[in-house]
């Protein structure tokens, strides 16, 4: 039996993934405190507003410790969106923050000489075959200044195209992120929140 | 490469769509989470909603319908109407609404884009503006006014210095609605799309006048705006024909325009 935890700060939107999770027929809890994540089998941390602001929250919530030992020492299954993407590198550029560094790399602007920065609306994304095999290449919803750039290309689930093609999702043993909002990209969307409440263990 | 949008906008009275013609004479549609979700599954990008007598009723946003659409649809949505402050964006976000668009509230208070960016990000923070052609002068260079309050009041505001103005202060995306074009089915007004375009470096939403899809393709081929607000070719009963979002998009996507799902 899965047990989701779906990680709630203010400016997230924690609401919108937890009807997704609904809608899927699945049961998840809201996570506001370290004690939150434990027994978790799946945790989802969203993201929207700037990586400083989430991993501030994520320290006042007294939550950055717990998440790391959940996913890195008992490879929880865990799945990042957006900003919850950007903060698992080393560094990103917005606002000079240093991240949790659990994948090698940076997040870095789009090139607003050559993009209209955000990028906001659907683009399509080319996965990887991986633990699903491989999912079908479609368009999701991106809201996003800021992108990835993981030093390890193993770590590329997804690439999509804004300018130049960029990271639009990531997989390396349990840990999952998309650049993109599974939760507002529809039917697409939706199957692959699905794939990923679906697996059972972390590590593969 | 980025899709351009079509965004499916709702008038809401009561939990229901209606439609009007020139801001006048509404007529009831549909409840709007059943809308909401039969576009939805016609692979509509986005929604908007306006609460459009919230603000004259002087009441917060219909925060239950907001939460009965959230359920449904799982593509973003915004809603507008009744925004005044940080406390009720935040009641419209946490119910599950992905942006805020604020219209008249940001002409009284401009300061409500700033904080709305600062404490949500720019992406939930849609500026919306009211335009109408009232000729070149000297208060109004472009032309173009902003116009408030269901598009009753002239501000004396050039409707290019405001958008200006709102992008800098921090929205996310610029709405702009010609009132001239609104209800018309004439088509969108093309030359102040492209001025509002090169004005902004933040997406563009383009309103007022689609009445057919060569409307749609007319502002994709000739102008840069990322996205397109439909509402009476969709379901106006008023209309002679309402056309489905997959009919619009197979023909813009034979027509060249990147759409998603065509």
């Amino acid at each position: 039996m899965a047990d989701i935890r779906i990680i709630d700060y203010k400016a997230g939107n924690a609401p919108s993934v937890m009807h997704a999770v609904d809608h899927l027929g699945c049961e998840a809890a809201f996570a506001r405190t370290a004690g939150d994540l434990s027994g978790a089998s799946h945790i989802i941390l969203p993201g929207v507003g700037s990586a400083r602001a989430t991993m501030k929250s994520l320290a006042q919530m007294g939550m950055t410790e717990a998440l790391t030992e959940a996913v890195l020492r008992k490879k929880t299954l865990f799945l990042g969106i957006c900003v919850g993407m950007q903060i698992l590198f080393e560094h990103s550029e917005e606002g000079n923050t240093h991240c949790l560094g659990w994948l090698a790399g940076k997040v870095v602007k789009f090139d607003a000489a050559k993009v209209r920065v955000p990028q906001m609306g659907w683009n399509r994304v080319w996965f990887a075959e991986n633990v699903f095999g491989k999912v079908p290449d479609d368009c999701f919803y991106f809201v996003n200044s800021y992108h990835a750039k993981p030093k390890d290309r193993a770590d590329i689930w997804g690439t999509a195209s804004y300018g130049a093609e960029f990271t639009a999702a990531i997989h390396r043993d349990n840990i999952y992120a998309t650049q993109f909002h599974v939760e507002k990209s529809g039917e697409a969307g939706l199957g692959l929140l699905k794939r990923f409440l679906d697996l059972r263990t972390g590590g593969q | 490469m980025l899709t351009k949008r079509l965004i499916a906008c709702f008038d809401i009275i009561g939990g229901r769509v209606t439609k009007a013609v020139k801001f006048e004479d509404n007529i009831d549609v549909a409840p709007a989470d059943e809308l909401a979700d039969t576009m939805y599954k016609d692979r509509i990008d986005e929604l908007v909603f306006y609460d459009i007598t919230a603000s004259s009723e002087r009441r917060q946003i219909d925060i239950e319908t907001v939460k009965r659409v959230a359920k449904r649809v799982f593509i973003p949505f915004t809603v507008g109407g009744g925004i005044k402050n940080l406390d009720d964006m935040y009641e419209a976000l946490k119910a599950g609404a992905e942006k805020i668009s604020v219209d008249s509230m940001a002409v009284r208070n401009p300061q409500i884009i700033a904080d709305g960016a600062k404490a949500f990000g720019s992406q939930c923070v849609v500026l919306s503006t009211q335009v109408k052609r009232v000729g070149v002068s000297e208060q109004i260079p472009s032309g173009f006014e902003v116009f408030i309050d269901g598009a009753r009041v002239a501000t004396g505001m050039d409707a290019l210095e405001w958008i200006k103005r709102g992008a800098g202060l921090g929205a996310g995306e610029v709405c702009v609605n010609s009132i001239d074009n609104d209800g018309t089915l004439s088509g969108y007004d093309l030359e102040l799309m492209k001025l509002a375009e090169a004005a902004v470096s933040v997406p563009l939403i383009a309103s007022g006048g689609a009445g057919t899809p060569e409307h749609l393709k007319a502002l994709f081929k000739e102008t840069e705006a990322q996205a397109a607000i439909i509402s009476s070719m969709l379901y106006s009963p008023r209309m002679p024909k309402n056309y489905t979002v997959r009919e619009l998009k197979k023909y813009l996507a034979d027509n060249g325009v990147p759409v998603r799902h065509a």
